[in-house]
């Protein structure tokens, strides 16, 4: 339990997410990894050209800080120690509600980070450069994946999960494990 | 029936697929016939060259960067002349370069490349090339592909047995083709005999930077000095010079520097001088040169000028310098990889003449002298003599090395390239070229490790080679095969300017340090603006700057008033991207000048004088986006008396 408890803190290490691009005229494409706490460069500069190629549409600047940067960190330091404090102190019943709380708290950040996609590829610049339309004559959006991969006019774009993810689904699965061990350990005590 | 032809047809073209490639098969294995030479020379679309080649422009001035084997030229890199398509010698960043004691010279004619070695091998830092008519040296950065440093050569007239560097890049040496009074004064040219002198300049190469610097100039007699090369390996620390005109004619060269037997190839031990001259010796002699630099991170060239060259007589260092007895005019001075065999291509010879180190080295131990001149000591003919290839041309020029064992040597006069073999003097094989061949490149042939599986031959008449266009052809190169026992001639290409000669190397050497960028935050031009909130616009009596952004698609500011006739605008332009092949263009209407090609995170200056009232606009010279067209800006002309203040902006 103490483990799948520390295990989410590989996020700070780690990126969570990772947007790519790919398009011919960039043969190395451009990406962003999205970290617990700050948007980074996959190549130098990728941020500063995807914001370059996106002001054609009228998306906005990919800010250089959002309030979740310091809202998710707390979060998962708080849930370090609650989950430390279980592991130490709280019997394996209380393993399952960590195991619900990190999926609640994950869940949140998923549709959090759904929300800011569909705002950062839906909320354009009335004044943009390229208006485009879908075939029922409502404007297009740029809306990037939240999971998977998609074609977004020259671009395809992929986002997929990186090693942050793994450490923290490892640590809700391990939370899980946790549950089950103990409630055999206890039946065969 | 109609079935049965089909079918029949289908087999026959079957049976064609198997042949023709049994054919190609038995092609390769051969080696010398044509059909395969497409294969060998085609780089299909989006794979890239082995080779980089360096070919000299010549009377152009520039040096031209070709992909080997498919011949496709990638760049001109602007040298010593200018360049209006780069801006080269026209913004005000790079006016300095070409700086001289004679003042701005705005052409020269480049010659000879040679790429920067470590331990004799090629280690792809810089590539040195000669300005021949004013004579200087330049170092071109091979991260931006770009001239870093130019220096100006004292006391030398034709700068043509340069530029050369030794197995470390200690030097890259310089030698004068024509004698001239040193220092220069006003004296009758038939005294020419005696009173000239032949300046050879050694100029140092900091190891770490490559900052040139002229550690000393040996003055020579009065002959011409053709062209040179270093020892390596077992004769590192020595350098070779060819010379012709020994004769010391002042008229009528073709002739009365045609009539001795046999020039010298002359002898140099660096070290011994570099020692020399470390303890104190030698002359300052007063002196007057440019040494121009350019410096990455301010984008900018600065111009100094020199005013003392240390210069050492050559008789005043006992076993310094030797002369070796070789036929005939000879025009290249070439060492084997090895560093045993030096090569003197006696160009109005039938014989190519060989001489060996060790038995150099042994003459001069010796002291087996058959005279000297000017009290430089001259060694028997005999007891240098390696080896003789008996009667493989005409008109030998120069040869290099593949590093099996063989070399190659072009014929200028038989238009050939001979393929012979070191120590048994025996000619192996024989190719046309087409026509007239001066020198031929081998990648790293210049080297202790030459890859020898391409030669590059440089034509100076090409005739009937390509399709007409009027009196003025074009010069050309051609690249054979030299994998096998015997030649194979798999490519012609158009070469620009003259190719007076190449260097190459392979290209993934070159590859990782290939820059892409200037970071922005590193750039430090004294006019730089790196992000929006700098841009201004300031008047300074009738100079008015303007400190100008470019990034897709727009200058910042695209809009600027209060200018007047009779200022002298300078347009300060920064290109904010920081993304790999993104550079902008800008122009403006009548500025007497050439647009500017500016690198992302780059800062370049341009002058304008306006002369006319009105509203004149600037744009975007370099299609570099989606919306490339609209990436343009006015300025309001205001006559010289108006009062209206200097106002500018970008989407108001």
């Amino acid at each position: 339990m103490i483990i799948g408890a520390l295990l989410p803190l590989g996020l700070f290490l780690f990126p969570l997410w990772n947007i790519t691009l790919e398009a011919p005229q960039y043969p190395i494409p451009l990406g962003m990894n999205i970290h617990i706490n700050d948007f980074s460069d996959a190549n130098p500069y990728d941020i500063k050209n995807i914001n370059l190629m996106n002001h054609y549409v009228g998306m906005k600047y990919i800010p250089d800080a959002i309030p979740e940067f310091k809202i998710f960190p707390i979060g998962i330091i708080i849930t370090t120690i609650i989950g430390l404090l279980i592991g130490i102190f709280g019997n394996y019943k209380w393993f399952m509600g960590w195991f619900v709380l990190m999926i609640l708290v994950s869940t949140a950040g998923l549709i959090d980070f759904y929300l800011w996609e569909h705002d950062y590829g839906h909320d354009l610049d009335p004044k943009a450069i390229m208006k485009f339309t879908n075939p029922d004559g409502s404007v297009m959006g740029f809306q990037p994946p939240l999971f998977g991969s998609k074609d977004i006019l020259n671009f395809r774009a992929h986002s997929y999960p990186r090693l942050g993810a793994l450490f923290l689904a490892l640590g809700i699965g391990f939370g899980f494990i946790a549950y089950f061990v103990g409630k055999r350990e206890v039946k065969n005590a | 029936m109609k079935k049965t032809i089909n079918i029949i047809v289908a087999l026959v073209i079957v049976a064609g697929l198997f042949s023709c490639n049994n054919g190609g098969t038995s092609n390769k294995s051969q080696g010398a016939l044509s059909s395969s030479a497409a294969e060998k020379v085609y780089v299909a679309p989006g794979e890239l060259d082995e080779f980089y080649a360096f070919v000299s422009g010549g009377f152009s001035g520039q040096l031209a960067v070709y992909g080997l084997p498919s011949g496709r030229l990638f760049k001109v890199i602007p040298v010593f002349s200018q360049d209006a398509e780069k801006a080269w010698g026209y913004n005000e960043e790079t006016i300095p370069m070409l700086n001289t004691s004679h003042g701005f010279i705005p052409w020269d004619d480049s010659h000879h490349p040679d790429i920067s070695q470590t331990n004799g091998e090629l280690d792809g830092r810089w590539v040195f090339i000669n300005g021949n008519n004013t004579p200087r040296i330049a170092k071109i950065d091979l991260t931006t592909f770009e001239t870093t440093e130019i220096i100006e050569v004292p006391n030398s007239a034709g700068n043509h047995s340069s530029s050369f560097v030794t197995e470390n890049t200690e030097y890259v040496v310089a030698g004068t083709r024509f004698s001239v009074p040193v220092p220069q004064r006003d004296m009758s040219i038939k005294e020419y005999k005696g009173n000239f002198k032949g300046a050879l300049t050694f100029i140092s190469v900091d190891p770490e930077d490559g900052k040139m610097a002229i550690k000393f100039q040996i003055l020579m007699p009065g002959f011409n000095y053709d062209l040179s090369h270093p020892g390596r390996g077992k004769s590192h620390g020595w350098f070779f010079f060819t010379t012709y005109n020994t004769e010391e004619a002042n008229t009528l060269l073709e002739v009365n520097a045609s009539q001795n037997d046999k020039d010298f190839i002359a002898a140099i031990n660096w070290k011994k001088i570099e020692e020399y001259v470390n303890n104190g010796g030698g002359t300052k002699m007063p002196t007057n040169y440019a040494h121009n630099v350019y410096d990455d991170k301010t984008h900018t060239a600065t111009s100094t000028m020199i005013k003392e060259v240390l210069t050492v007589n050559p008789i005043d260092i006992p076993g310094a310098v030797f002369f070796l007895p070789t036929p005939k005019s000879p025009h290249g001075c070439d060492v084997d990889p090895s560093g045993e065999y030096i090569v003197g291509n006696g160009k109005l010879s039938a014989n190519l003449t060989v001489h060996s180190f060790t038995k150099m080295l042994d003459a001069i131990e010796n002291k087996k002298f058959a005279g000297d001149a000017y009290g430089i000591p001259i060694l028997n003919f005999e007891d240098v003599l390696a080896g003789v290839v008996e009667q493989p041309g005409s008109g030998p020029l120069h040869t290099e090395f593949d590093g099996k064992g063989n070399a190659y040597t072009t014929f200028f006069i038989s238009s050939e390239v001979v393929k012979w073999k070191l120590g048994t003097w025996e000619v192996i094989d024989r190719k046309s070229t087409y026509y007239s061949v001066g020198h031929l490149m081998i990648p790293g042939g210049n080297s202790r490790k030459p890859f020898g599986k391409y030669v590059l031959a440089m034509n100076k008449i090409t005739k009937d080679r390509y399709l007409p266009t009027g009196p003025e052809l074009t010069q050309s190169a051609q690249l054979y095969d030299i994998t096998g026992e015997k030649m194979e001639l798999l490519l012609d290409f158009p070469t620009i300017g003259e190719p007076h000669y190449a260097a190459g190397i392979p290209a993934e050497i070159l590859i990782p340090n290939s820059k892409k960028l200037f970071k922005l935050e590193e750039n430090e031009h004294e006019y730089a603006t790196v992000n929006d909130s700098e841009v201004k616009v300031v008047r300074k009596g009738k100079e008015v700057h303007i400190y100008m952004t470019m990034i897709r698609s727009h200058f910042n500011p695209d809009n600027i008033e209060g200018v007047k006739v009779g200022d002298k605008v300078y347009f300060h332009v920064t290109n904010l991207e920081q993304d790999y092949d993104v550079p902008h263009g800008i122009s403006m209407i009548g500025a007497q000048t050439s647009e500017l090609l500016i690198m992302p995170g780059q800062t370049e200056t341009f002058i304008w004088y306006p002369k006319q009232v009105g509203v004149w606009p600037f744009y975007c010279t370099d299609f570099c986006s989606a919306l490339h067209q609209e990436m343009q800006g006015y300025i309001r002309v205001s006559p010289a008396s108006s009062n209206l203040e200097l106002s500018w902006g970008l989407g108001d």
